[in-house]
């Protein structure tokens, strides 16, 4: 199984560098996202993380540095470009439209997928109402998938904390992805919830085949459900192994675990 | 599925079994009439009569082709799915016995149930429950097959004896075409004195019982009652308490396919009362406790509303109780108060039934245990025609109803027309109807204790009163006597108590004692909800139910049923003299309460007995440790003190 994951790198991130004023954020990162994989980035607070996912994403261009996905050059692409090519991603202070149904923030997934032009959505007819049943039957599926569906037509604003982060998936998972990115998805969660998040990362993996790359300070869920975990400390790479050998990574323990968990 | 001509229009026309009505139906009702809906992907999808039929035959005939016998028996486990309904029948067309399972059952429960029915077939809805029939695969040797219908999470199990609902459809064409006309033959070869289906009771002593109940015994039933109150097949029901409850095997099989009406099944168990909303349903069927958390709910947000509605809504509710004391008591409605009805029912009533999905109700029915009087009021006050109804599974669920315009709040009404109850030894309930069982599936000495002389010993204790009404009064060895004499029924207290919102259940004691006690659970939601609006912080339901000020709280609803009870000479003595609030909640899978939710009382008086010493030996409180099984059968221990308060009694006035 380790194998056949190994085979295709889908994600090249090569030699990154971005500054913001002083402070360099990233220096020369470079990683592969194999296919197929469950990737965790972890690191200390403000080693980096959502800065890699954010230059991956468009939202930051690097100063230094190429982005490939598959064989096209993400380096310089605006983020509708990217998320068009595959690419969805999930926020760490969950960025919902609060005033909108469950439902509406779901479709808004859907988006980029749409064909018919604003006029024809106006008067809802013929292709665009065939469309707009073909998104809403997708997203329905989601519902089902997330157990969401007692919330269906609850403004987000007023869901707790987890549910909305749930939410929050579901829109990244509406959107079809082949590579998802998600940012603490497991942030603010008790233990319940987080044994539900983790199995629905998981389900999305097998069941539908997606890759994703996670931002994640729960080490416990860390070591569990991911298949190669990468290092981030100062805006530097300090490790990329599997849960097991970066537990033995005497430069990440000193980094990240602390000292006292050397033995 | 072209239907096979011949067989199915040459049929014979009196048919006295379920699957040979099912094709009277297909035969007499328009193309698009719909037998069953199910909301599903956030929209309502229609099955018609047609629909059923095939989906039913093309699962039979699977099952033929897997080598389901006559006589077989197949169980379903799962939330109410068409799927689920269509596997129950097409073991009854194939003369088949249908074993339904709850679906929340614990792991032993399952294993003695499947292992005494000998179910060969398993039909469960989703991964969850194939997991534990997996898990039960080894212990019981009966079991042949796993079906399941929804296809998540079920990517990597390959077993052989794990198929999918279509797989089984699937093979059930192939099956069909060979043997085209197989189906209508074992229809037609069906008896109403056949067995139709073999119930399991949740004992409140001991093991499950199996209540075998034939054709003949479901279909008569079914015309007994629907005689009495006026079944359509307009109407529409709600599909959504347990498939295992004999309530669900009556309404939702035996009577959807003679009366031919819709059910609906909702799309998960959070959404019941958003979908219940969207249907309107005509016909309703409740336990107790959902009467009562509805109208908790209901209290709930009205003390978060604002001022103007709070007032309103006070003001009308007392009218409509005023009103209908009135009508109970068959009383003329003075004028003045029919005017201020008739605005409440435009001003109040009216939305809140819409807001609760009540507007079409013709019939509301409560059973399965005795519902507070002043809930059972509530209702009738706005206008839902709610009527208390009472059987068991053994009558093949109902045998008395309550006519429109003769409802009386402590009855259970009169018996269906065709029935015959009368009060035996001990004041027993005794009933003699067609719908009465054929005996304990391989239990003849519990059989002979239930059905002696051609009339079943219900085990209630109970009076008729001058009106030909039962009232039930409890479970006949529950009924208790302090050692003064006093005779009470616990459960009589108990629902006084129930009527609160913030209780949610109680346990009564008092057998030989000096005096009665009380064992109360707090309603986690109805009182976290007062406690934060107090700004009274606590972490968990144990932490919660110790505070001073919630024990103050129940304090007062205590004083209330006390008040109630001094009010009767008989009972004077039966108030509650002491009291405490438990720290955990009385919970099927820790077998304290049946799976329906009646109280398990030898169990409960073993497992609390050092709590219940110290409810009678005067002290403060009782320091606990209990343990409790979670659903997966893992087993953990609270530890908590637990206070002991004493409660306000009225004391008798001197003249």
């Amino acid at each position: 199984m380790m194998n056949e994951k190994r085979s295709h790198p889908m994600l090249k991130v090569e030699d990154i560098h971005i500054s913001f004023g002083a402070l360099k954020a990233l220096n020369g990162v470079s990683l592969e996202i194999q296919k197929g994989e469950i990737l965790a980035i972890i690191g200390p607070n403000g080693a980096g993380k959502t800065t890699l996912v954010n230059v991956i994403n468009g939202v930051y261009h690097p100063s230094q540095g190429r982005i490939f996905f598959g064989d096209k050059d993400l380096t310089t692409m605006r983020p509708h470009y990217i998320a068009a090519l595959g690419i969805a991603r999930t926020f760490q202070n969950v960025a919902l439209f609060k005033g909108m149904t469950v439902l509406d923030n779901i479709l808004v997934g859907r988006n980029l997928g749409m064909r018919s032009s604003f006029f024809s959505q106006g008067i809802y007819w013929g292709f665009s109402q065939k469309e707009e049943v073909r998104h809403r039957e997708a997203v329905e599926r989601v519902i089902d998938w997330l157990e969401i569906e007692h919330i269906r037509k609850t403004p987000a604003g007023m869901l707790p904390y987890g549910l909305q982060k749930r939410v929050e998936l579901g829109r990244a998972l509406a959107a079809e992805p082949k590579l998802l990115l998600l940012d603490e998805p497991m942030a603010g969660m008790n233990l319940e919830e987080k044994e539900d998040i983790a199995r629905f990362i998981l389900d999305a993996n097998e069941e539908l085949g997606t890759t994703i790359a996670l931002i994640e300070h729960d080490m416990g869920v860390v070591m569990d459900i991911s298949d190669r975990v990468v290092v981030l400390d100062f805006g530097e790479k300090i490790g990329q192994e599997t849960p097991e050998e970066i537990r033995r990574n005497e430069k990440v323990i000193k980094a990240y675990l602390g000292t006292a968990t050397l033995k | 599925m072209p239907l096979n001509q011949d067989v199915f229009f040459n049929y014979p026309a009196k048919a006295s079994t379920l699957p040979q009505i099912l094709l009277d139906n297909v035969r007499k009702y328009p193309k698009d009439k719909v037998a069953i809906r199910e909301k599903d992907l956030g929209i309502w999808q229609s099955y018609s009569w047609h629909h059923y039929y095939e989906n039913t035959k093309k699962f039979a005939l699977g099952l033929a082709s897997l080598g389901f016998q006559r006589g077989d028996r197949l169980s379903v486990i799962g939330d109410n799915r068409p799927q689920l309904y269509w596997a129950q029948m097409a073991a009854l067309c194939l003369g088949g016995i249908p074993v339904p399972l709850y679906q929340d059952a614990i792991e032993k429960e399952l294993e003695y149930i499947i292992e005494h029915s000998e179910a060969k077939f398993i039909v469960a809805e989703d991964q969850e429950q194939v997991d534990k029939m997996l898990a039960l695969k080894e212990k019981v040797s009966s079991m042949q097959m796993i079906i399941y219908d929804d296809p998540r999470g079920m990517r990597h199990y390959n077993q052989p004896f794990i198929k999918s609902f279509t797989e089984v459809q699937t093979l059930g064409l192939n099956f069909g075409k060979d043997h085209p006309d197989f189906f209508e033959q074992e229809v037609q070869k069906g008896k109403g004195e056949d067995t139709a289906l073999i119930a399991y009771t949740s004992g409140t002593t001991g093991n499950p019982k199996g209540v075998v109940l034939t054709h003949s015994n479901l279909l008569t039933n079914v015309r007994l009652i629907s005689k009495a109150e006026e079944y359509r097949d307009a109407d529409q029901v709600m599909a959504y308490l347990p498939m295992a409850w004999i309530g669900d095997s009556i309404y939702s099989l035996a009577m959807l396919l003679d009366i031919g009406f819709t059910i609906n099944c909702p799309e998960a168990a959070t959404t019941v009362l958003r979908d219940m909303r969207e249907i309107g349903p005509t016909v309703v069927f409740c336990p107790p406790r959902i009467w009562e958390n509805i109208l908790a709910t209901v209290r709930v947000k009205m003390e978060d509303a604002a001022w103007m509605k709070q007032k309103m809504f006070a003001f009308f509710i007392n009218v409509a109780q005023r009103v209908s004391t009135h009508q109970l008591k068959h009383q003329a409605v003075p004028l003045g108060l029919r005017l201020l009805y008739a605005l409440g029912e435009f001003l109040v009533y009216g939305p809140l039934r819409d807001n609760l999905g009540m507007r079409k109700i013709r019939y509301a029915y409560t059973a399965g245990a005795a519902l507070g009087p002043e809930v059972f009021q509530f209702y009738r006050s706005i206008g839902v025609n709610l009527k208390q109804v009472y059987g068991l599974t053994e009558t093949s669920a109902l045998c008395t109803y309550q006519p429109d315009d003769d409802v009386k709040l402590e009855t259970v009404g009169i018996p269906c027309p065709g029935i015959e109850i009368k009060i035996g030894e001990g004041g027993e309930v005794l009933i003699k109807s067609p719908g009465v069982f054929q005996g304990y599936y391989k239990n003849p000495e519990a059989t002979s204790e239930a059905l002696k002389e051609g009339w079943l010993h219900t085990g209630d204790a109970g009076i008729i009163d001058k009106d030909k009404h039962v009232i039930i009064i409890d479970r006949a060895k529950d009924v208790s006597t302090l050692a003064n004499g006093t005779i009470f029924a616990p459960q009589f207290i108990e629902n006084k108590l129930k009527f609160s919102p913030y209780i949610k259940e109680a346990v009564i004691l008092g057998q030989g004692r000096e005096y009665v006690a009380a064992m109360i659970n707090i309603d986690l939601g109805t009182v976290g909800n007062w406690a934060e609006r107090r700004n009274i912080g606590y972490t968990s339901y144990a932490d919660l139910s110790q505070k001073t000020e919630v024990y103050d709280l129940i304090f007062h609803e205590v004083k209330k049923v006390n008040a109630s009870l001094g009010n009767e000479v008989q009972l004077r003595d039966a108030q509650i003299k002491r009291y405490l609030i438990l720290h955990k909640e009385l919970d099927p899978d820790d077998a304290e309460v049946t799976r329906t939710r009646k109280i398990r009382r030898g169990f409960i008086a073993q497992k609390y007995a050092d709590i219940i010493d110290a409810l009678y030996s005067g002290k403060e409180g009782v320091n606990v440790e209990t343990k409790i099984t979670y659903e997966d059968g893992r087993t953990a221990t609270i530890r908590a003190f637990l206070r002991i308060r004493e409660g306000e009694t009225l004391q008798e006035k001197t003249k």
